[in-house]
């Protein structure tokens, strides 16, 4: 098998399993029933995007590996989420903003990813380009609901804002796996998305009448598998059965 | 209105029902029709929202990916079902902030069975099996019932909810079929959640206050007792079938009836739920304020915004 081109896709799915994972915690806890539903929506592509990329995966291991496997039996060292997906549901003001980090990037990266030379990695990316446009739009409506709303709800989300803008310059970071994808013509070059997601970031925030964050210094970390303390926690829940009930099916 | 006007509309509406016909919001109707409905449309819609708390309670712990999303549909759809009974309860005039109030006052219920913990995977399997099972053959009635606005709630909810249904059978079936600990959970899971079930489908017929009323306008087609043996007789063979032994030394197949005569409920243990001491009621309770208080400032910022964006439209209209 290819490590290089496993690790590539484990670097784009691991977000949509650890950032799905984070929003399955909210299902029955939203501030009413239409959000609520909402971010289940959400949760519901990410995984299933998930899905597809370690199917993928699982299939170029030949056997050696079920996407199972893959989402339930690595080590935290071995998982190549970002940091900012994995940081807790704070507030709904977080859950908003860390969405809409990601959302602005996911975007950009499947309407790159569907031009890949990997027809499986360019379907997949197709098919999300969808999911991942309303997913967009919803965490920026509640963006600027909550930026122009009250004052309340305005200083929540700028503190979010403050509070998780550390994270966004890791999106541009590229793995040494991440580099042979991009030669091999299989990868997207994140490290050209960067302007443009600065730009229709900041233009919502503007929008909302938030301040955008004067930061020198940014966090990163995931993608190399270093991770926050959070991380483990979220590992325990998600491995809970696979680990005390080893080799069985469900 | 004079009591003898009142009383010929009432006949009229009587006379509707019986022919079969569906009434309809701005139809006039008897006052305790009215909040007859809005007690059950809301218990109902209660128990929806409560219900999501514990089978959330294994989304992000759920063995395998495919039984994770499934999982995560499934909660979903009961937050659907849960707004299509608010909706079709608004029509009767109080507003979905009224009735969360009653529900976070205590004031109105929702399915006892909720207060049960789900404590092992498994449960997540016998609630779909034998809490949705029991929800199905109290619901199927209800599409047929006489408001129109929940008649047709019902008819979706009941889709979704035979879905459901054969998805906890099924995750049943392959506990049952596994390893030797799966088997045990599968059956440890049908021992605690076989008796609560049987209450689901409400006090004995003896007891139950509502029942004759509720016949009368269609809210119910077949009393407590017979839902139940109906419960009892579907499911037995399908515990039969994937070899897990339903926890009763007394039910026996009767030749003479042609159904099954089972063991006395312990109708103790189902006051004791309702009246609030059952194992997870303040759990329950709790989560659902919780999650409305703290999501007070975003519903206001939601309203708040809006506000601003219709200013700004007359502004512009100006």
């Amino acid at each position: 098998m290819d490590n290089s081109l496993y690790n590539y896709i484990l670097g784009i799915s691991d977000n949509t399993l650890i950032l799905g994972q984070r929003l399955s915690e909210l299902c029955g806890h939203g501030p009413n029933l239409e959000t609520d539903i909402a971010c289940t929506n959400i949760a519901l592509d990410l995984l299933g995007q998930t899905r597809s990329y370690y199917q993928y995966v699982a299939k170029l291991s030949e056997g050696q590996s079920t996407e199972d496997d893959i989402a339930f039996l690595r080590t935290e060292r071995e998982y190549k989420n970002i940091l900012l997906v994995e940081q807790p549901n704070t507030n709904f003001g977080y859950v908003i903003i860390r969405q809409f980090f990601y959302d602005v990037f996911h975007l950009l990266l499947l309407r790159e990813l569907q031009n890949s030379k990997d027809e499986t990695l360019a379907a997949i990316a197709k098919k999300g380009i969808k999911e991942v446009s309303y997913h967009q739009r919803f965490s920026s409506d509640w963006v600027k609901r909550l930026g122009d709303g009250t004052k309340t709800s305005h200083n929540k989300i700028q503190e979010a804002v403050d509070d998780l803008w550390k994270f966004t310059d890791e999106l541009f970071y590229l793995t040494e796996d991440d580099k042979s994808a991009v030669i091999s013509g299989i990868g997207v070059d994140v490290s050209l998305l960067k302007s443009s997601y600065y730009q229709i970031v900041e233009e919502v925030l503007q929008e909302a009448t938030l301040t955008i964050p004067e930061l020198k210094w940014f966090r990163k970390g995931g993608k190399e598998g270093i991770h926050s303390e959070h991380m483990g926690y979220l590992l325990s829940d998600l491995q809970y059965m696979q680990r005390t009930y080893p080799n069985m099916k469900w | 209105m004079s009591e003898k006007e009142i009383k010929n509309l009432e006949a009229l509406f009587d006379q509707r029902i019986a022919r079969d016909e569906k009434i309809e919001p701005k139809d006039w109707m008897p006052e305790k029709y009215r909040k007859t409905h809005i007690r059950q449309i809301s218990q109902h819609a209660h128990s929806e929202i409560v219900g999501m708390l514990p089978e959330g309670n294994w989304i992000t712990r759920a063995p395998s990916m495919r039984r994770k999303v499934a999982l995560l549909a499934k909660v979903q759809d009961e937050a659907g079902h849960g707004l299509y009974l608010y909706s079709a309860c608004e029509t009767l005039g109080i507003s979905r902030d009224e009735l969360f109030e009653q529900l976070h006052t205590g004031k109105a219920k929702y399915s006892s069975i909720f207060n049960y913990p789900t404590i092992t995977w498994a449960d997540i399997g016998a609630i779909g099996w034998l809490v949705d099972g029991a929800a199905i053959i109290n619901q199927v009635p209800l599409c047929s019932t006489s408001y129109g606005p929940y008649a047709r709630a019902m008819i979706r909810v009941c889709k979704e909810e035979s879905f459901h249904q054969r998805q906890g059978y099924e995750i049943m079936m392959t506990l049952a079929g596994g390893s030797p600990e799966q088997k045990e959970l599968a059956q440890d899971a049908l021992n605690r959640w076989w008796w609560p079930s049987l209450m689901m489908l409400g006090p004995t017929d003896a007891e139950s206050v509502h029942t004759e009323q509720s016949m009368k306008w269609k809210l119910k087609r077949k009393t407590n007792d017979e839902l139940r043996q109906q419960f009892i007789d579907q499911t037995v063979p399908q515990a039969d079938l994937i070899g897990l032994r339903i926890p009763d030394p007394d039910l026996k197949w009767n030749e003479e009836t042609n159904h099954y005569d089972f063991g006395a409920i312990d109708w103790d243990e189902f006051w004791q739920v309702v009246k609030g001491h059952g194992p997870c009621n303040t759990e329950r309770l709790s989560a659902r304020i919780q999650a409305w208080e703290e999501g007070e400032w975003v519903r206001d910022a939601a309203v708040a915004y809006a506000d601003k964006k219709e200013d700004k439209k007359l502004k512009k209209a100006i």
